[in-house]
């Protein structure tokens, strides 16, 4: 079990701005995150796209806000754990014990729940029956490529992992891709590829379509898709990968106890603590009268709630309000001289 | 003010004033009108505001562009009547206007 002085719930921008605001006053962090890299709702909904109200910054991508959080936070070199999903938070004395859907165990006076709108999922595909394959022949990603070989596997999607995984696959499967409409917004060239090797007879392209049905048996054998046109079409499948992006999911946030409105986490404005002592919660995902879901909104919540972590983490020292600008111990923590 | 007919997947409906200029999202988040997420609060990021448009509103409304269609893919059920309600920006030529919610958003 890692012992450290704060957890971080989400590597968002907030969560990351918190990194920088425990930092300053001497505090240890860890931050968690479901996703594979670090930035949340920047990195994987818009990466590309201009925000313009970052307060001394007037315009930045999405991607390029995540860039300068991690150089700020640099000095205090804090673990990320990306790919992990907080499942479990359980009170242990004065400390809260979180734990992870692959095991991983933490332990410390303080959360900062900085979860945007939950955590990444991947999007099902509509069938609800289809369930109970997932994991056996319906999958969402693609993690060891040894278990495609030899299959007849039905692809959904039009992006890039759709396309990227049809081709990649195809050397050893026999594929088909399917997708709702004639244009794919993945890669043209990777979709050209595909093209030649379906003139070939190597890969089936289906358009205009959707999944219907499926053998509803033990083992996954075949699908059924219609065409926006009513005709449908029995296709041999004994895997279905299905790539329709990622959805946020609230997941198990709402099982730890915390008041919630709707989908958020009620908060007390003057900390940013939640209805648990030493259980904060910041950026998209807290609420409060008057609450605004802006970036520049989390930074400020952050700050505050990184004054209370500290008095929960220090409780014998006395918390003393500095600027950066003017403190020596603070520019001593991000490596100034 | 235009109304807007908001109609779920059961068949319930409600009809509401949504002012000039807002979105048919927000029209129904304003209003609390179930059925629409709208996640990612209106930048075309999230395809949790989808909603069908009714055939005979179809073409009163312009057109989704490439970037609403790539979003669209990654909807529940999408259908060819399919738009995302953020794109769709209310005047009074969209008065009456029918929309019908999916079962679900995700």
């Amino acid at each position: 079990m890692k012992k450290t002085d704060v957890i971080i719930i989400g590597a968002g921008p907030i969560g990351l701005f918190a990194v920088h605001q425990l930092g300053i006053k001497g505090l240890k962090a860890v931050v968690i995150d479901n996703l594979d890299k670090a930035g949340g709702q920047c990195i994987e909904l818009y990466p590309d796209k201009p925000i313009y109200d970052i307060p001394a910054v007037p315009e930045c991508t999405g991607e390029q806000l995540t860039t300068r959080l991690l150089e700020q936070i640099k000095p205090f070199k804090t673990e990320l754990f990306l790919n992990e999903r907080v499942d479990e938070v359980d009170k242990e004395r004065d400390n809260w014990v979180v734990k992870t859907n692959n095991k991983k165990e933490f332990i410390a006076p303080n959360i900062i729940i900085a979860g945007g709108v939950g955590s990444f999922e991947p999007r099902k595909l509509s069938l609800k029956e289809l369930e109970k394959f997932e994991g056996k022949s319906v999958f969402y990603a693609v993690r060891n490529k040894e278990h495609f070989k030899n299959k007849k596997i039905s692809i959904f999607g039009g992006g890039d992992s759709a396309l990227d995984w049809a081709l990649e696959l195809s050397k050893f499967s026999k594929i088909t891709l399917i997708h709702r409409r004639n244009e794919f917004r993945g890669a043209q060239h990777t979709l050209s590829e595909l093209r030649k090797l379906e003139k070939e007879g190597k890969v089936s392209i289906k358009t205009q379509c959707q999944i219907e049905a499926f053998d509803n048996e033990k083992e996954l054998k075949s699908i059924t898709i219609k065409f926006e046109d009513g005709k449908k079409e029995k296709i041999l499948t004994d895997v279905i990968l299905g790539f329709f992006g990622l959805i946020m999911k609230l997941g198990p946030i709402a099982e730890w106890g915390l008041n919630m409105d709707k989908k958020t986490v009620e908060v007390n404005p003057k900390n940013f603590e939640t209805n648990k002592k030493g259980i904060f919660a910041a950026g998209d995902i807290c609420s409060y009268p008057g609450k605004l879901k802006l970036i520049l909104s989390g930074f400020h919540e952050v700050a505050l709630a990184s004054v209370e972590c500290f008095k929960r983490a220090r409780p014998n020292e006395k918390y003393k309000f500095e600027f950066t600008t003017s403190s020596k111990t603070i520019q001593n923590r991000l490596g100034k001289k | 003010m235009p109304k807007i007919t908001y109609k779920d997947f059961r068949g319930d409906t409600k009809t509401i004033e949504v002012e000039n200029g807002l979105t048919v999202m927000e029209g129904a988040i304003q209003n609390e009108i179930p059925g629409i997420d709208a996640d990612c609060g209106g930048s075309m990021a999230c395809a949790t505001c989808h909603i069908y448009v009714d055939e005979k509103w179809l073409n009163k409304i312009p057109k989704a562009e490439e970037a609403e269609e790539d979003m669209i893919d990654m909807a529940f059920e999408p259908k060819k009547n399919s738009r995302l309600s953020c794109q769709i920006i209310v005047n009074d030529e969209l008065d009456g206007l029918e929309v019908t919610t999916p079962e679900k958003q995700t």
